[in-house]
């Protein structure tokens, strides 16, 4: 597609078009508008000059009738530039006045008439108009008092040419306006394009171009950046969640495999083999459990559907979840206290939010334990209702994480040195980090001097916020 | 129990049908939705088994149709997709029971067992007895013997489904699903910790054990003499 093509598909061209019409319309009425009233206006003062002048003429005839009149006509025919007069008797034939050239009119109708004649002077003729009235005189006598229309006419060609002055001037100008304003609005689009062009060609590091002057098409460029961070980060996330997969499931598959075979091969009695295949289940359970925990974060971290949440109070999941790992933490040698928990209103989905706090619990139970047992410091759980949040916190007195290591536990398959002989998937914190930012919110894990204090931080439902009681 | 199988896939289906058998059942299957919506309709079934995605007519529109006709069995839907959301959609379709795959064996077992049961059952019994242990709903008590057991109100919910499913394998998800009402991955052995303690409560001290650790599956409460 040449430039030029290019250029006139375009839909501020077209509209710029549409513009340029609607304009060249409005300039035309205006300027017709215009004339119209001027052409009154002028048509009204040449009544009155003519009324005056016949005014001035009655008064002749009534002091010295025909005669009189006649004579004043003469007089005024010599010196009245503009005017015409003629007076003709029974018969036709003229008695005075300067209007040879419109002698036909005699024979109409009283009144005002509008007539064209041929004008001659100085040797040239050329067309012009006249306005005119007509009079019946007694004696059968016709009075005729005109004057040209010179002045409409040279109106009327003025305006003429300055409607087609101005009609010409907005297409030209339009024209060359539209012409650089969709240049200027076609090259950031172009731009964009080429960029969008680069990115899906892979480039997907690639950003379209904003110009920083905040107009719309500033702001739609921002926006889709946002977008293809977004669609970075999922993807991101997605390599990562399928790299770990091959990392972490490859190992308990590995052993699975050669449990398995293990067993085939060396397994003599009926009882071996049971054992080996309850090993085998037993594994591969565990496999399930990775994978399930594996879905829900990729799930939590798309984003459920707006429609599975439901108002609830944090509190009661909480009491439930407490309740529910009570005896677990009593037969590990610890304690579950719960402080202050009153009421929290959050929006969210309530098999989550337990799964996020069972996994902190769990976590505290874990790997909670004070190294000085003799202490017998409890797990301490609080709800703090904020203005805005509410931060649930579940504060153990364990060894606790290094400062350096805090960040990165969230990830997935992450698992301290000193946690990889105890049971779990690494999976926990990230999938209580990903459920955090499906509600809105956030985890993070504090020093709680000694041990971990997790605080999972959820905005406040709607006419609950400020609300602290 | 007479049972209806509608699964598409050959190997599951076979696998699921031995296992049902062996578990002395009678079994039909149909590969597809219409077939079984078919047979469903024409036969009686004690109880039916659908898979969610069915060639012809998926599982979920299997189940609201057979329900606008009015068939009242009991039907566990079996799915791959086992989020939260897809439970409840499952479940608001007119499933009765959920459950996801890959599944243990004894888990559908026990599942599809409380589900038979729960319809040729007596509406809820005001009072349970299994053995000389005797759970009063309405009075909120338990006693075994002439001694009284002081039960925390959730230790009393739990003791009160296992009763009502006396004779049967309760698994740990079950419970966690119908004493707790979550149906999430605990991590941890919570429910074991949670059941030792109420054995604690009504075995201890008694020459016969009513509590009983099914291995590889759950527990079941039953009166051992019988």
């Amino acid at each position: 597609m040449t430039g030029f093509a290019k250029l006139i598909r375009t839909t501020a061209f077209r509209l710029l078009v549409t513009y340029l019409l609607v304009f060249m319309v409005f300039a035309a009425a205006l300027v017709a508008y215009i004339a119209w009233n001027t052409r009154r206006v002028l048509e009204n003062q040449l009544n009155e000059t003519i009324e005056t002048e016949i005014n001035s003429l009655a008064e002749q005839y009534r002091l010295g009738g025909p005669r009189r009149l006649a004579g004043t006509i003469e007089q005024r025919s010599r010196q009245a530039r503009g005017f015409f007069y003629l007076l003709t008797d029974p018969r036709g034939e003229t008695m005075a006045g300067n209007a040879v050239d419109i002698g036909s009119i005699v024979g109409r109708q009283p009144g005002w008439h509008e007539l064209s004649y041929t004008r001659t002077e100085e040797g040239t003729s050329e067309h012009a108009f006249a306005r005119v009235r007509l009079f019946k005189l007694p004696n059968n006598l016709t009075l005729v008092v005109g004057h040209d229309l010179d002045d409409r006419q040279r109106m009327r060609m003025v305006l003429r040419s300055s409607m087609a002055m101005s009609v010409a001037l907005v297409l030209v100008l339009g024209g060359i306006g539209a012409l650089v304003v969709t240049r200027r609005v076609l090259r950031p689009v172009d731009n964009m394009t080429d960029a969008a062009s680069r990115i899906m060609a892979g480039n997907l590091s690639e950003r379209l171009p904003v110009r920083g002057v905040g107009d719309e098409l500033d702001r739609l460029a921002s926006h889709l950046n946002l977008m293809l961070n977004r669609i970075n980060d999922l993807m991101t996330g997605l390599k990562d969640v399928s790299n770990n997969i091959a990392h972490d499931l490859r190992t308990p598959l590995t052993r699975l495999r050669a449990g398995a075979e293990e067993a085939l091969r060396t397994a003599r009695t009926p009882e071996e083999l049971r054992a080996a295949l309850e090993r085998t289940i037993e594994d591969s359970d565990t496999l399930i459990k990775i994978f399930n925990a594996l879905l829900m974060i990729a799930r939590a971290e798309a984003g459920a559907s707006p429609g599975s949440m439901t108002d609830l109070d944090l509190s009661t999941i909480l009491a439930d979840v407490a309740e529910l790992y009570e005896p677990v933490a009593e037969e590990a040698g610890m304690r579950l206290v719960l402080g202050e928990t009153p009421p929290a209103a959050v929006k969210g989905h309530r098999e989550l939010l337990g799964q996020a706090i069972a996994n902190l619990i769990d976590n505290a139970v874990k790997y909670g334990k004070p190294l000085d047992a003799a202490t017998g410091e409890p797990i301490v759980i609080t709800v703090d209702v904020g203005s805005s949040t509410v931060d649930l916190s579940v504060a153990d007195r364990g060894p606790g994480i290094p400062a350096a290591d805090r960040e990165r536990v969230l990830g997935r398959f992450v698992r301290l040195e000193e946690s990889r002989a105890r049971p779990g998937s690494g999976l926990g914190l990230s999938l209580v980090a990903a459920i955090a930012h499906l509600h809105g919110g956030t985890i993070r894990l504090e020093d709680n001097g000694p041990g971990v204090k997790a605080v999972l931080s959820l905005p406040l439902a709607k006419g609950m916020a400020g609300a602290t009681g | 129990m007479k049972i209806l199988v509608v699964e598409d896939d050959a190997e599951a289906a076979s696998y699921l049908i031995k296992g049902l058998r062996e578990s002395g059942h009678g079994v039909d299957h149909a590969a597809d939705g219409n077939t079984g919506l078919e047979m469903a309709l024409s036969a009686s079934y004690d109880l039916a088994i659908v898979d969610r995605m069915l060639p012809r007519r998926d599982g979920l529109s299997l189940i609201s149709a057979l329900r606008a006709e009015g068939k009242d069995l009991p039907i566990l839907v079996l799915s791959a997709l086992g989020q939260v959301d897809d439970r409840v959609m499952g479940l608001r379709a007119g499933g009765d029971d959920y459950l996801t795959k890959p599944y243990a064996f004894t888990e559908l077992l026990a599942r599809i067992e409380a589900l038979g049961r729960r319809r040729g059952a007596l509406p809820a019994q005001t009072v349970y007895r299994v053995g000389d242990l005797e759970l009063d709903r309405l009075a909120h008590s338990a006693r075994r013997g002439s001694q009284f057991i002081d039960l925390q109100p959730r230790e009393f919910r739990l003791l009160e489904y296992l009763m009502r499913h006396a004779g049967q394998v309760v698994t740990r998800t079950m419970l966690l699903e119908h004493v707790w009402d979550y149906h999430f991955d605990p991590q941890t052995n919570v429910i074991d910790v949670h059941v030792s303690r109420l054995r604690a409560k009504i075995d201890k001290g008694f020459d016969v054990p009513l509590l009983h650790t099914v291995r590889g599956a759950g527990y079941m409460i039953r009166d051992g003499l019988r």
